[in-house]
């Protein structure tokens, strides 16, 4: 076995890589970094109104010196307003690089947006999150797009007081605001996020709060500009399961109260089927089914998914032994042209040896891209 | 393949001679009112002001071959009680018992040296619980060879064996853990408790860090090891799902005290606490069309340098009554071995008598 040496990189050919990317970087970060950008370069239209985020054939990228990883290689799908999307899949799968390309948090300059579109709508008008420099940005995060974070303990600041950290945000949007109202706001986010002693909160700081609390106060904080899509990356993972309780049904309440979107990102299947209207199932940084959550759920089709649902033990379900798909997840750089699941799939056909399969819709909302559902859709183009 | 088959006979026998009443081997372990306080030091000379109750009187029995799910959330003592088993952490009270006589406190330093490789723990993380700079091969025989367990010349057959009963290849002797996903590391983790051939190991979170498709290759492996090798395990999890699909029984711990025990079927089947009946509740279900009746618990767990007077859990219980913030309820048994500490199963705690009352805050 001569494994070992498919990952190994001579100091020359380092050298030579970290080069040429220097090259496409320069290029690349050039364009966000530009000052004054006049707003008709980034507007755009929404294909269909009712979206609030189109992504768009995405494809972001890391260089990094041992080559490109393709952390988000072709990814679409809609978030339609008012309604939760839950992605799903394994860690490295590109779920958390989605979204952070939706804010343009990832990390510069390494990471980037190579091609296709982000189109945020605005309601009077559409932004193509991709094309926009990084000063327009600023007036989108926060504001329009909010995001909570898996950590509740490193997403706050442990040297300023809650209030200040509340009011900082909603100073930063609204700057005609006179000082009593931004904390009269802050106050009534505290509020708003189920925390009964909200003056108190206003002048503690995080450390001495506890883990749930600690997420209420950051759900509060990404609440608190009334954005119009909420991504929540992880929202609960390091939470109890009873706090996790508590937190989900709090998005649930807040979602109804401010009409936003939530983008739900989680490896927890039971979260998605709980908080989704949309699920997307991700794999290897491209979507491999998506669709409603009772379509997905019910009748999965996409062999990753499948193997996904059969191998967590559910409560009251018995198995004697779960199933456990074979192998790992390959490898992010140099990532094949056949369907990146056939090494692991135990379902392959004669035609997973050619290229990555397309899109195929087995409803008008339920797609997947799994050859073996081509002929079945007609070519894939379905309907 | 003949000696899973010749171990699984040796099993039978064992089985047999036990219920000739041959030996107490029956149970591995055997925990009576063990208590474990911390204490909370302060000022310039260290003086104790406080004590953090992580353990408060927990017992349980654990049969040979067996499995017992320790649940509860963070901060419950569900570690503590691991480490305090296994000594690693000395205990306050109580008294702990492998194999019918086995006390480790009352053991010499060199009787304990020779017991420690039948009791064994994997850890949750397993990226910090294996050496940087040791190979693969030396992690997993370091202790075999300390406590001379194969002969010498036998040694890298016996490494190999170990490797490959636990998913590793031969040729990755010789790597080091940075090489190793965390799945495979912690097969690694799961190889050097084996290779020790123990009678019980502690298994403190072992897939809580790893991917759900990854969680199940290791929980299949913990159950063909447990097959292969006769194990017992005490498998310390806040995740529901994999303890109901792993255990044999099941402790429901909150604050230091083991509030529920019973076995897996039972238990789930009928939760008797209001925590279990909660925590149970809380478990999100794969399935959008299941609208669950969920009981959504208050606040946060309390702190335990400083816990509630009377029921722990009264604070965020919604069956409290006035004596469950007064007197701390008695552990009862309900029959084929379900106990239950709540004073709504104790007819002499005047609970069902006592009028609904709320919370004084």
């Amino acid at each position: 076995m001569s494994k070992k040496d498919t990952n190994f990189i001579s100091a020359r050919e380092a050298r030579k890589i970290s080069k040429e990317n220097n090259k496409i970087l320069k290029k690349l970060d050039g364009r966000l970094s530009r000052k004054n950008v006049p707003e008709s370069e980034y507007l755009t239209t929404m294909k269909d109104p009712g979206n609030v985020v189109e992504f768009d054939d995405l494809h972001t990228y890391f260089f990094t010196d041992v080559g490109t990883v393709h952390a988000v290689d072709g990814v679409s799908f809609n978030v339609p307003a008012g309604k939760t999307v839950g992605i799903v899949g394994e860690s490295g799968c590109g779920k958390s690089v989605t979204s952070l390309s939706l804010m343009q948090l990832l990390q510069r300059p390494t990471g980037q947006i190579v091609s296709g579109e982000i189109r945020l709508n605005l309601g009077d008008k559409a932004y193509d999150v991709a094309k926009m420099p990084i000063d327009a940005m600023r007036n989108i995060r926060g504001n329009v797009v909010s995001m909570i974070f898996q950590e509740p303990m490193t997403s706050l600041n442990p040297v300023f007081r809650i209030g200040f950290q509340l009011d900082e945000v909603i100073k930063l949007h609204n700057t005609g605001m006179s000082d009593e109202e931004v904390k009269q706001r802050s106050i009534d986010a505290i509020k708003m996020v189920g925390i009964p002693d909200a003056e108190g909160i206003y002048s503690r700081y995080p450390h001495e709060l506890s883990g749930g609390m600690r997420q209420r106060i950051v759900i509060a904080m990404a609440l608190v500009c009334n954005p119009r899509v909420i991504i929540a990356d992880e929202p609960t993972t390091a939470l109890d399961v009873t706090i996790q309780a508590q937190i989900l049904e709090l998005l649930r309440k807040l979602k109804g109260e401010i009409n936003a979107s939530i983008m739900l990102i989680t490896h927890d299947l039971g979260v998605i089927a709980e908080m989704a209207d949309y699920v997307v199932v991700m794999y290897a940084g491209r979507v491999v089914e998506k669709g409603l959550a009772n379509e997905v759920f019910l009748d999965p089709r996409h062999p990753y998914t499948i193997g996904l649902m059969e191998s967590k033990p559910v409560i009251n379900k018995k198995v004697d032994r779960l199933y456990s798909i074979p192998g790992s997840v390959p490898n992010p750089i140099n990532m094949p042209d056949y369907c990146y699941f056939r090494d692991r799939c135990e379902k392959c056909v004669a035609r997973c040896e050619g290229k990555y399969p397309p899109e195929c819709h087995v409803t008008d909302t339920h797609i997947v891209s799994c050859w073996r559902y081509f002929d079945e859709t007609k070519g894939g183009t379905g309907r | 393949m003949s000696e899973v088959k010749e171990k699984i006979l040796n099993e039978e026998d064992q089985k047999i001679s036990v219920e000739s009443g041959e030996g107490a081997s029956d149970n591995v372990l055997e925990v009576k009112h063990l208590c474990k306080y911390f204490p909370i030091k302060a000022g310039l000379f260290g003086r104790v002001v406080g004590h953090v109750h992580a353990v408060e009187d927990v017992s349980f029995t654990l049969k040979r071959g067996t499995t017992m799910g320790l649940v509860g959330e963070s901060g419950c003592g569900k570690t503590t009680i691991g480490k305090t088993i296994l000594d690693l952490t000395p205990k306050t009270s109580g008294e702990v018992i492998f194999n019918g006589n086995v006390h480790l406190d009352k053991m010499s330093s060199k009787e304990l040296r020779a017991f420690r490789p039948k009791i064994q723990i994997i850890f949750q993380d397993p990226y910090s619980s294996l050496s940087p700079r040791l190979p693969v091969g030396e992690i997993i025989g370091e202790a075999v060879r300390e406590h001379n367990l194969v002969p010498p010349e036998e040694f890298d057959d016996y490494i190999t064996r170990i490797m490959e009963a636990c998913g590793l290849h031969d040729y990755q002797k010789d790597r080091y853990p940075h090489e190793f996903s965390g799945g495979q590391r912690q097969r690694i983790c799961i190889a050097r408790a084996v290779a020790l051939n123990p009678d019980f190991i502690v298994c403190d979170e072992p897939v809580s860090a790893l991917d759900v498709s990854i969680q199940a290759q290791i929980i299949n492996l913990l159950e063909d090891l447990q097959e292969k090798f006769n194990l017992t395990y005490l498998f310390i999890s806040h995740d529901l799902s994999v303890v109901q699909h792993i255990s044999d029984t099941v402790g429901v711990m909150y604050l230091g005290n083991m509030v529920e025990y019973a076995s897996k079927e039972e238990i789930f089947a009928n939760p008797l606490h209001p925590y279990t009946q909660a925590l149970f509740s809380a478990i999100p279900v794969p399935d959008p069309t299941i609208k669950m009746n969920r009981i959504i618990l208050e606040g946060s767990i309390p702190s335990p340098s400083n816990p509630p007077s009377g029921c722990k859990f009264h604070t965020r219980c919604r069956n409290c009554k006035g004596v469950c913030r007064k007197m701390a309820p008695r552990t009862m048994d309900m029959g084929n071995g379900h106990t239950v500490a709540c004073h709504i199963y104790d007819p002499e705690s005047g609970y069902a008598t006592e009028e609904e009352s709320k919370p004084e805050e």
